[in-house]
């Protein structure tokens, strides 16, 4: 992959241009950088580790002089969460990921399915509607929120109706999946850009063939396409993961109680005005929050970067 | 019976038209070469025929069945693409019978098949690789066993040689030309170059801006081209075509060729053209091909009327086998392909002489063949 040569070509011959005191210049300013970003990470890090008297009586950046995974412990399964009885900020870490999931999933197959017919299936004003598509990706998080509520609000009548004449919602009105069909529409103006620029590079020959070959619609995109796509695929899971887990606004709009997700509840757990603020377990819930994103990231970077420059510089 | 009819074919883009009312008609186990500059319609004709494109009017027929509306998959047709098309994420043998999976063919039975092509074709030791895995003519070799693997009515192939190197083209295609003799399969092939066309086709028809200029075996494409964008289009070197004038000589029409240095060459009208369709105004133009401008003592011994002249010679090309001269005659340079060892050199005066057998006049005003 050209992408690949590119990042490791272009250092290999900038040495030799460079003087020493440039070197020490470049590779200061570097260390000097990560030492900044690293630090608060560090902070929480030591700080989830230290008993709670240490961390009101002593220094934030001194070393934890007891280590304890109490904090841990109690932010996972024993604090208080806002005015929840709950305990823990397990249950909403949960709630996280049967949100994000679906939401993940549901809204990467559909932008691929959107890029297939916008790039190999072309329909009249196919190129208006993906113009459409593309405006969504510029709309304003809080600008959706009211009419999102009214959307909402009329599945949640749904539901209700439902229950009484067959004592089962069929999910209707269930703030997780309010939460996965806000997520999916928000997303698909993303995901549809991500899948249309890959796949308006790959070779439409290969449809040709496999509709010679007898392949319909949907056997051409899951047997020709999808095992193609690993790339984008991966990229898309990443963008759409990290934004979808991070979300607090439509989170907070539309999901509460028990049924928030984990940003809620960390923001709840965190910004509580009651009793003293137990800094080691706020620190343990901030990094338990961040860890699937992080997780993800380094599982998957490798594919986000290769991903990105696809279609960007031609291989 | 035809394997193949095509009956004033029209496809339009908007009010762009590709393809302007074609003809053509293809028997069973005959190779039909359609050739044409970039841009001509000839991938179009392909991808209609196919099925990957619809078309404007007209009727395609195979195997003497209208295939009007029916997807491609039912056409009873295979097609071998210029990248080959192989599926990146399967084995060659999962390339080879995906099409036999989609029409539900039961796993023995596209076992035996894919044995019996990978033998055809020996790609035997290759059916578990991956298409990244392999060479261009071992990808080549597994794009034409996916399509043998049908065993359809009618090949369709789409500039299949263009991406290889020059010498695994030559290869590729005595292997196509050894495939449709063994085979006796229909095939039409597209291509930009004519001497694949030459070489393969039984039957080619040239294209250009979507209409038909001429079908005809390689021969008569060659030795009769229809038109001037024909003559100049098909053979390497292309036809010499010279500006000239009739006159009248002894009763006789001749054909004159104005030189600046030298007396003009007159020359009698090629035999089997009638007096009656000679253009009034007495402008033609004179076609002949370059190897019939020799040496005077190494033309044809067998051409009934041959003319001789004086000419400069100006270039000089050896070429391996032949030595095209290249000397100027009406102020156009004209081409002769001659012997590697002649003994030609820049500058000086040489005998040359036209067999005029294989000599062509075109009409100018129309640029049709007299």
């Amino acid at each position: 992959m050209s992408a690949g040569d590119l990042v490791t070509s272009a250092p290999g011959r900038e040495p030799a241009r460079h003087s020493l005191t440039t070197r020490i210049v470049i590779y200061g300013l570097l260390t000097l950088f990560a030492f900044i970003y690293l630090i608060p990470l560090v902070v929480m890090v030591m700080t989830s580790l230290k008993p709670l008297d240490e961390v009101t009586g002593g220094n934030m950046f001194a070393l934890p002089q007891r280590l304890t995974v109490e904090p841990w412990i109690k932010a996972w399964g024993e604090a208080r969460i806002g005015v929840s009885d709950t305990a823990g900020i397990n249950g909403y870490f949960f709630n996280s990921v049967k949100m994000v999931v679906p939401a993940v999933l549901i809204s990467t197959l559909l932008g691929a399915l959107n890029g297939f017919v916008l790039t190999k299936w072309h329909f009249p004003g196919h190129k208006i509607v993906f113009g459409m598509m593309l405006f969504a990706c510029f709309i304003p998080f809080q600008s959706v929120i009211i009419p999102m509520a009214v959307i909402l609000g009329g599945l949640g009548d749904i539901g209700r109706s439902l229950h009484d004449a067959t004592g089962y919602s069929f999910g209707f009105g269930n703030p997780t999946v309010n939460l996965v069909i806000v997520h999916v529409v928000y997303g698909l103006g993303f995901t549809t850009l991500f899948f249309r620029n890959y796949y308006e590079l790959f070779p439409t020959e290969l449809i040709k063939a496999a509709m010679i070959d007898g392949a319909r619609f949907f056997q051409i995109f899951r047997r020709i396409l999808l095992p193609n796509s690993t790339p984008i695929f991966i990229v898309t899971v990443i963008y759409q993961f990290t934004n979808i887990w991070n979300d607090f606004l439509f989170g907070s709009t539309f999901a509460a109680g028990d049924q928030a997700p984990m940003t809620v509840a960390l923001n709840n757990l965190v910004n509580t005005s009651t009793g003293v603020v137990e800094y080691n377990v706020n620190m343990a819930a901030a990094i338990i929050a961040a860890a699937p994103t992080l997780l993800v990231y380094i599982v998957g970077g490798r594919y986000f970067v290769r991903g990105l420059m696809a279609g960007a510089v031609k291989g | 019976m035809n394997a193949l009819e095509i009956s004033a074919l029209r496809k339009r883009y908007g009010a762009l038209e590709i393809l302007k009312g074609i003809n053509l008609t293809l028997e069973e186990g005959g190779f039909l070469v359609l050739v044409g500059p970039s841009g001509c319609g000839k991938s179009t004709l392909l991808n209609t025929i196919a099925g990957l494109d619809n078309i404007s009017s007209g009727e395609i027929r195979i195997g003497g069945r209208s295939v009007n509306g029916l997807l491609p998959s039912k056409r009873d047709i295979a097609m071998v693409f210029q990248s080959y098309a192989l599926y990146p994420n399967m084995s060659v043998a999962e390339n080879i019978t995906f099409g036999m999976e989609m029409r539900g063919i039961p796993k023995p039975e596209r076992e035996r098949a894919v044995a019996d092509v990978a033998r055809k074709l020996q790609i035997e030791h290759l059916l578990t690789r991956r298409p990244s895995q392999l060479s261009g003519g071992q990808r080549q070799r597994v794009a034409m066993g996916r399509a043998l693997v049908r065993k359809p009515s009618v090949f369709l192939f789409d500039e299949p040689l263009s991406n290889l190197d020059a010498k695994l083209r030559v290869d590729m295609r005595v292997e196509i030309k050894r495939l449709h003799q063994t085979t006796g399969s229909t095939i039409v092939y597209v291509t930009h170059d004519q001497i694949e066309a030459m070489t393969l086709a039984t039957k080619i028809a040239v294209l250009r801006d979507g209409e038909l200029q001429q079908v005809g075996t390689p021969a008569e494409i060659y030795d009769e081209p229809a038109n001037l964008f024909v003559a100049d289009f098909m053979g390497s070197p292309a036809m010499n075509l010279i500006d000239a004038t009739l006159i009248k000589v002894a009763g006789e029409w001749m054909v004159r060729l104005e030189r600046k240095e030298h007396p003009p060459i007159v020359l009698p009208v090629p035999a089997g053209i009638a007096t009656d369709r000679l253009p009034a105004d007495g402008k033609v133009i004179f076609g002949i091909r370059p190897e019939a401008v020799n040496d005077s003592e190494s033309i044809d011994r067998k051409a009934k009327s041959v003319m001789k002249f004086e000419a400069t010679v100006e270039i000089v090309e050896p070429a391996g086998a032949d030595t095209f001269v290249v000397i100027h005659v009406a102020g156009k340079e004209l081409t002769a392909r001659m012997r590697s060892d002649t003994s030609v050199a820049v500058g000086e005066s040489h005998t040359f002489a036209f067999n005029l057998d294989k000599a062509v006049l075109f009409d100018p005003a129309t640029s049709r063949r007299l």
